[in-house]
C-alpha cells in the first residue's frame, strides 16, 4: 500500500471516530469515559495523515521508505506489513453495509445474567415511583436487600427480551469498559406484564418488589422479579448501557 | 537499490548489534532478524519494475462506490441479529482498542526517532538477567493497555533494549499498572488478595518469560518488519512517516484479532461455562482460553472476572494473568510487529507459563 493510500485510509478512520466520540454513536460501543481518549485518538490519525500528504506533496519523503520510486509513484508495494493496512477498510465497509445498534435481546438471551453483589446499600431516594437503575432494583431484589424496596413503586427502563419458553422479561446490558465485556441484567416481570411486545422495544415499567426468584439457565444466576402494575413504550435511550458503579 | 539496502544497515542495525549479541548467548548470529528483515525490502526492486497497476486511492475509491450501491440494492439482506451483535462486538473493540494504539505508537516512534541509539543500553543493567525484572518493573509504572505495549516493545527492541527485557515490559505494562490493580482492587472487594495475586503472578510471568528467552530464545525469531523511514536525517519525516506506517500496520493486525474475538464471542455458547467451572482443573483451563479468545480490555477483566462466580478464584486468577498477556488481537499485533516465527512460539509458552504461574500463586495466596 502506497504512503499515499495509507494517508487517505487514516483520514477516513481518524475521521470516523471523531465523528462517532463528538456524537452520541461511540456510547453504543464503549463506555462514556472513554470520550476524551477517542477524540485525542481520533486528532492523532488525522494529524498524522495530514503530515504524510503534505511530505508527501512537498517531496519530503523519507528516501528509503519508497524504495527509491520517483515521488508520486505512489502505487502498491511491500510485504505482508503493508497488506495488513487493507484490513483497515473492514471496519469501514462494515459500517456501510451492516448496521451495528447497540447490544439487546439477542445478547441479553444469549447469555447468562451478571447482576452484580452490592457493597454498600443505601436507603431509596425519594419519589413515588423512584426511578431506579434495571443493575440497582436487580441487585437489592437478588441478594437479601429486598427490605429496602418494601412498600415503594419502583420504575425501571429497558429492553425487552423474552426466555425460552416466550415469556417477556425487562433487560438492560451492563458495560464496564467495551460491548466485547458487556452481559445483561436480567429482570423477569408478574402481575401486569406487557403483552405484545417485540424483543428490542424500550419500556418504562412501573411496579413493586416480588419475592419470586429464578435461576438463569445459562450460568445459574439470579433473575429477580418485579409486580408489574404499568408500563409503557419509550424511546430507546441515548445511553443503552448501565455501568456497574 | 542494493546499495540502498546496504547504506541502511549500520543505521539500523548498529545499536542492535551492540547491545543484542551480549543478550543472547546461544545461536551464534549477532543480530538477527534485524539484518534478515533489512535485506527483505528486496523484493520491491520487482514491484518497482511492474508497470503501472490502478493506486490504492483509486481502488479504496471504487470500492466505496461498489459499497454504497451494495447497501442500498441488499439494504434488509445483513440485518440478521447474530451478525449485528457481531458487528457491534468487533467495532468495540476497535474503539476501546484504538485510544490505546495511538498512544503507544505516538510513544514508540519517539522512542525510534527521538531517543538516542544507546540510551536504552545505558539505563538498563548491563546484564540481560539483570535488565529483565528492571524492564519488568519499569512496565508497571506506564498505565497502559495491551495495544499500546505491542509497538512500544518493538521500537524498544529496534534501539537496542535486549529481547528479553523488552519482552518482560511487554507482558508487565498492561497486566500490572496502577489503573489495572485499582480496577481489580474494585472488582473484587471481598477478595483484596486478588491484587496481590494478581500483581505477583503478572510480574513473575513476565519475568520468567523474559529469562526464558535467555535461555532458549533465538534472535531469528524475531523479525522486525524493514524500517527503511527510520534512516531518513529529517526527524520530523522520519517522526510522522514511523506512526503513519505503525498505525496501519499494527491497526490492520488490529482489526484481524478484533474480528476474530468478535467471532468467538459471538459463536461460544455461554451456558457451556457453567458446565466446565465446576470442574477445578477445567476450570482453570476454561478460563484461560476464555481470556485468550475474548480479548477484553486489561482494565474491564476484573469486573468479568468478579462476574464469574461459578469459578474458583485460581481459574479466575488465571482469567487475569493470561488475558492482558496473550490474546486474539494481541497475537494479531505480534505477528505484525515481530514476526510469524516469534508470535507463534511466545504466544503459547506465555499461555502455558501464565496458567502454571497462576495455579501456583493461587494456591498460596488466595
Amino acid at each position: 500500500m502506497s504512503r499515499r493510500t495509507q494517508a487517505v485510509l487514516l483520514l477516513v478512520v481518524g475521521a470516523a471516530v471523531l465523528r462517532a466520540s463528538t456524537g452520541e454513536l461511540y456510547l453504543r460501543y464503549v463506555k462514556s469515559g472513554l470520550r476524551p481518549l477517542l477524540i485525542v485518538g481520533g486528532i492523532v490519525l488525522v494529524i498524522t495523515a495530514l503530515m504524510t500528504l503534505w511530505h508527501e506533496l512537498t517531496g519530503r519523503t523519507a528516501d528509503a521508505d519508497g524504495h527509491g520510486h520517483p515521488p508520486g509513484d505512489g502505487h502498491g508495494h511491500g510485504g505482508t506489513g503493508s497488506r495488513a493496512a487493507w484490513l483497515l477498510v473492514v471496519p469501514l465497509f462494515g459500517m456501510l453495509l451492516i448496521t451495528a445498534p447497540a447490544l439487546g435481546s439477542y445478547a441479553a438471551t444469549h447469555d447468562g445474567t451478571v447482576t452484580p453483589v452490592l457493597t454498600t446499600v443505601g436507603t431509596l431516594p425519594a419519589g413515588d415511583p423512584v426511578r431506579m437503575r434495571v443493575v440497582e432494583y436487580a441487585s437489592r431484589a437478588a441478594y437479601g436487600h429486598s427490605g429496602t424496596l418494601a412498600g415503594r413503586q419502583v420504575a425501571l427502563t429497558g429492553f425487552v427480551a423474552t426466555d425460552p419458553s416466550g415469556h417477556p422479561f425487562l433487560a438492560r446490558m451492563l458495560l464496564r469498559c467495551c460491548a466485547a465485556d458487556a452481559g445483561p441484567v436480567k429482570v423477569g416481570l408478574t402481575g401486569q406484564v406487557p403483552g405484545g411486545v417485540k424483543p428490542d422495544v424500550w419500556l418504562e415499567v412501573t411496579g413493586r418488589y416480588s419475592p419470586t426468584r429464578v435461576t438463569d439457565r445459562i450460568n445459574g444466576g439470579v433473575i429477580p422479579y418485579l409486580d408489574v402494575t404499568a408500563w409503557r413504550v419509550v424511546a430507546a435511550p441515548s445511553r443503552p448501557y448501565e455501568s456497574p458503579q | 537499490m542494493s546499495a540502498d539496502v546496504a547504506a541502511d544497515r549500520p543505521v539500523h542495525a548498529t545499536g542492535g548489534d551492540q547491545t543484542l549479541t551480549p543478550a543472547v548467548p546461544p545461536a551464534g548470529g549477532g543480530v538477527d532478524g534485524g539484518v534478515v528483515s533489512y535485506i527483505e525490502p528486496m523484493g520491491d526492486v520487482t514491484a518497482a519494475r511492474e508497470p503501472r497497476r490502478p493506486g490504492g486511492v483509486e481502488l479504496l475509491a471504487a470500492a466505496f462506490v461498489v459499497a454504497v450501491l451494495v447497501e442500498t440494492s441488499l439494504g434488509g439482506v445483513l440485518t440478521a441479529r447474530w451478525l449485528q451483535t457481531w458487528m457491534t462486538i468487533f467495532l468495540s473493540v476497535l474503539t476501546q482498542a484504538m485510544p490505546f494504539l495511538a498512544f503507544g505508537v505516538v510513544l514508540s516512534s519517539v522512542i525510534a526517532v527521538f531517543v538516542p541509539a544507546g540510551f536504552f543500553a545505558r539505563a538498563l543493567p548491563h546484564h540481560p538477567a539483570f535488565a529483565v525484572p528492571v524492564a519488568g518493573v519499569a512496565g508497571v509504572l506506564l498505565p497502559g493497555c495491551e495495544c499500546a505495549s505491542v509497538p512500544i516493545a518493538g521500537a524498544l527492541v529496534r534501539r537496542g533494549v535486549t529481547p528479553a527485557a523488552a519482552i518482560a515490559f511487554l507482558l508487565s505494562s498492561p497486566a500490572v499498572n496502577p489503573v489495572v490493580l485499582a480496577a481489580t482492587a474494585v472488582a473484587f472487594q471481598g477478595n483484596p488478595r486478588m491484587v496481590a495475586a494478581r500483581a505477583v503472578a503478572s510480574l513473575v510471568t513476565a519475568c520468567g518469560m523474559g529469562w526464558l528467552w535467555l535461555r532458549i530464545g533465538r534472535p531469528g525469531w524475531i523479525k522486525l518488519p524493514a524500517r527503511p523511514e527510520l534512516a531518513t536525517t529529517d526527524r520530523s519525516v522520519a517522526f510522522w512517516a514511523a506512526c503513519r506506517h505503525d498505525l496501519t500496520q499494527a491497526g490492520g493486525f488490529l482489526v484481524a484479532g478484533a474480528a476474530a474475538a468478535a467471532t468467538l464471542n459471538v459463536a461460544v455458547p455461554k451456558h457451556w461455562l457453567q458446565t466446565l467451572g465446576h470442574n477445578p482443573v477445567l476450570g482453570v483451563l476454561t478460563l484461560a482460553v476464555l481470556a485468550v479468545v475474548l480479548s477484553i480490555c486489561s482494565e474491564a477483566d476484573a469486573f468479568v472476572a468478579a462476574s464469574l462466580r461459578e469459578f474458583s478464584l485460581t481459574a479466575r486468577l488465571a482469567f487475569l494473568v493470561v488475558g492482558p498477556m496473550v490474546d486474539l488481537k494481541l497475537f494479531a499485533m505480534q505477528t505484525g510487529t515481530f514476526g510469524r516465527a516469534f508470535a507463534n512460539r511466545f504466544a503459547p509458552a506465555t499461555l502455558v507459563l501464565g496458567v502454571v504461574v497462576s495455579v501456583v500463586v493461587g494456591k498460596a495466596l488466595l
